[in-house]
């Protein structure tokens, strides 16, 4: 091979790279940029509802917030950090010298901030940004929509060419680049979450695609899939959304699985318990969110029948995932335990994203699901899933890698001062929405009924924390590229396992250009 | 994957079939979703959903025991200007019977304008026993300024309607629908 050469120089190293770390790099630096701006539509957001009543924005654009925060968090800032993880550990884990199509790596990363960049200046267009929810159901992303909306389909469009390209380029290197001995059953948990992860994106974003291109069509050229006036139905849009978004919430939480999969065993200092259960464990999950989609379409007026099977096959998923928990705590049953910054976060998230998983038992079932749906309570669960358990398994992704990354050790004071105060912040946050939500305060409204307003207070404060936090981790990674202690031990962990910890410290540019041995199954110490 | 080889490169194959896969996702949506949520809306009623077609009554005994309420609701949908009513708001009954109602509409304006009125029936296990033979919403409506018209329905409420149902109620939602008419007559 020819390319023995580390970097190139300058801005064409970024622009032009197909090496799996740069392109890695990139989507954690790009996703962290976008946590930021969909962080601070958030605070606008509760700054607003720091007290009844319209205090600071009109609620035209507090509606732009909610919808711009929810597609930047989902879109821009969760899913393309987890594509960055896979970037620069699925080649490590299974001993590839790169991705298995590192030019088309190139494009899927960089057609994203094109797309993102058109989505944020909706913002300044006429008639203002999106402002119909992250779910943009039809009429209201069709018929009342903001003439921006176009814009925002042809981001939606793009982003999911990206989303596709990435998943298949990472189907295709677990496929065929594993080192010889690297069966499926020995591969680490967080390359098996993503393949079948890689799985779900292929099969659900072009669902997406083609629910923003039947809402340009009604909107453009005249047919009238989701307007019942030309013989469509609203209530088609939701059932196609949905089809595309709960196999997406599964997406955004099953390289989190991963991740806390790969980390609890290091800081136990014993293998993952039940790696089979939990491979088995992850693939009935993804196959169960196929069939539960209608579960967030309780209230449309579907037959008792339907209503029935949707609430059972939802209610089924809790079974899966509890084999999931267990393990995790089957793991750190009698280990030998340390709590670094990394598993902190790691027991943070197992912590809340359990409690998430019971209110959305609770959510599950039908006829109470009347009473919680479309209020405060449905956004206290999903931000205990999707922050306590995708942003806090994220956090402790990069606490746990960036030394194998940079060569150098982060400040652990810092890191855990980090996670109490993002750990408590969060709580403050979100635990009084579960109680605003069951009392009747609806979401998704920019001034509320007088008795709400201590909660939305406290909610509001715990945000400007969990907010601020996020401002002490990035100054501590930056911190840490710059001038953190250097580490050159190959294993920066001692309890760490898989073929990532074998490569020098800061991991060189090129690895296993030879194929490694892979000496012990996964999971065997 | 399988034997089937796109490409001599197993990544590339690998790509080209999962590429495959996606197009073909994209496509289910148009071509499996949309109408097979329309098949399965019709069949079953669900939404309230009324079949869009006459219907060719067949010969049946009146089922003289059972009196079913029938309610009748209109509304415009925002916007739209016209009066609309139905000149009775309930009727009782048989199941089996044929019975008839008459709609008004009056159109305020000065214009020619085109009207949809899209029903709804519910409970919308209902929405398969109620049998219209002929009825203004299977066509768009036209009416001159300032003019009204009489729009009929008949109907035949089934003989098998489940026993617990003793109410029915149509509701009907009449949309504007002349630009887009007349956009369909101008590109013809
Ligand atoms: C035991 C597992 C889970 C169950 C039983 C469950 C159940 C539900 C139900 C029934 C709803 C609809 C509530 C309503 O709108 O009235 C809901 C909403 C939601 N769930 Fe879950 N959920 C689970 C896990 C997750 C996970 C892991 C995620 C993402 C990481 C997630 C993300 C969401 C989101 C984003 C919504 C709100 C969507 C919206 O309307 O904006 N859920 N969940
Ligand atoms: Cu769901």
């Amino acid at each position: 091979m020819a390319d023995h050469h580390g970097p190139a120089q300058g801005i064409s190293r970024w622009l032009f790279t197909t090496n799996h770390k740069d392109i890695g790099t990139m989507y954690l630096w790009f996703s962290f940029a976008m946590f930021l701006l969909g962080g601070f539509f958030a605070m606008v957001i509760r700054a607003e509802l720091f007290q009844p009543g319209m205090q600071l924005v009109e609620p035209g654009f507090f509606n732009q917030m909610t919808t711009l925060h929810g597609l930047v968090m989902v879109f821009g800032a969760i899913m393309p950090s987890f594509v960055g993880l896979a970037n620069w550990l699925i080649p490590m884990m299974i001993g590839a010298p790169d991705m298995a199509l590192p030019r088309m790596n190139n494009w899927s990363f960089w057609i994203l901030p094109p797309a993102f960049l058109m989505l944020a200046s909706t913002l300044f267009m006429e008639g203002g940004a999106p402002a119909f929810g992250w779910t943009f159901y039809a009429p209201l992303s069709t018929t009342y929509a903001a003439p921006s909306v176009t814009f925002f389909i042809f981001a939606i469009h793009i982003l999911g060419v990206s989303s596709i390209m990435g998943s298949i380029n990472i189907i295709a290197t677990v496929m065929n680049m594993r080192a010889p001995g690297m069966t499926y059953m020995k591969m680490p948990m967080f390359v098996w979450t993503w393949l079948i992860t890689a799985f779900l994106l292929v099969a659900v974003m072009p669902v997406l695609a083609g629910a923003v291109t039947m809402m340009l069509m009604d909107i453009h050229f005249g047919t009238s899939f989701f307007s019942a006036a030309g013989g469509g139905d609203p209530v088609l849009f939701q059932h196609i959304f949905w089809f595309f978004g709960h196999p997406e919430v599964y997406i955004i939480i099953l390289p989190a699985f991963g991740v806390v999969s790969q980390i609890i065993p290091a800081f136990s200092r014993k293998p993952l318990f039940g790696y089979a259960s939990m491979v088995y464990a992850t693939a009935s999950i993804a196959f169960l969110s196929f069939i539960v989609w209608a579960h967030h379409m309780y209230t449309v007026g579907m037959p008792i029948a339907g209503e029935l099977f949707f609430m059972y096959a939802t209610m089924l998923i809790a079974v899966p995932t509890g084999v999931k928990v267990f393990n995790w705590i089957s793991t750190m049953w009698r280990g030998a335990l340390s709590f670094e910054t990394p598993m902190l976060f790691c027991i943070g998230f197992l912590i809340l994203f359990t409690l998430g998983g019971f209110t959305g038992l609770m959510l599950s079932i039908a006829p109470a699901d009347f009473q919680y749906h479309d209020t405060y309570f449905v956004v206290a669960h999903f931000h205990y899933v999707m922050v306590a358990g995708a942003v806090f398994s994220m956090t402790a992704a990069v606490y746990y890698w960036l030394p194998k990354w940079c060569g150098r050790m982060y400040n652990e004071a810092m890191g855990k001062t980090h996670f109490w105060v993002s750990f408590i912040g969060f709580n403050i946050t979100f635990f009084p929405q579960h109680f605003v939500g069951l009392a009747g305060m609806p979401r998704r409204i920019p001034d509320y009924a007088l008795q709400f307003a201590d909660f939305n207070m406290m909610s509001s404060i715990g945000a400007f924390i969990y907010g601020a936090s996020q401002l002490l981790f990035l100054y501590n990674v930056v911190a840490t590229i710059v001038a953190g202690k250097p580490v050159s031990e190959e294993k920066v962990w001692d309890g760490a396992e898989g073929l990532e910890w074998t490569v020098a410290t800061p991991a060189p540019y090129h690895t296993f250009e030879e194929p490694p041995l892979v000496p012990k199954p996964a999971g065997t110490i | 994957m399988g034997s089937l080889r796109l490409s001599r490169v197993p990544a590339v194959d690998t790509a080209l079939k999962l590429s495959a896969v996606a197009a073909a996702m994209f496509a289910f949506v148009f071509v499996v979703m949309v109408p097979l949520y329309n098949v399965l809306c019709d069949a079953l009623g669900i939404n309230g959903k009324t079949v869009n077609q006459a219907y060719t009554s067949v010969p049946a005994l009146i089922d003289e025991s059972r009196e079913i309420t029938v309610q009748f609701v209109a509304v415009n949908n925002d916007g739209m200007p016209w009066g609309f009513a139905p000149d009775t708001r309930v009727m009782r009954v048989h199941p089996g019977a044929a019975n008839g109602v008459v709609f008004k509409a009056l159109n305020p304006t000065d214009n020619s304008m085109v009207a949809q009125a899209i029903p709804s029936v519910s409970p919308s296990r209902a929405a398969a026993y109620f049998h219209k033979t002929e009825c203004f919403c299977f066509e768009e409506q036209v009416l001159a300024g300032q003019s009204a018209a009489d729009m009929p329905l008949q109907f035949i409420v089934d003989q098998d309607l489940p026993r617990d149902i003793h109410t029915i109620t149509l509701s009907y939602t009449l949309f504007d629908v002349t630009d887009t008419a007349t956009d369909r007559l101008a590109s013809r």
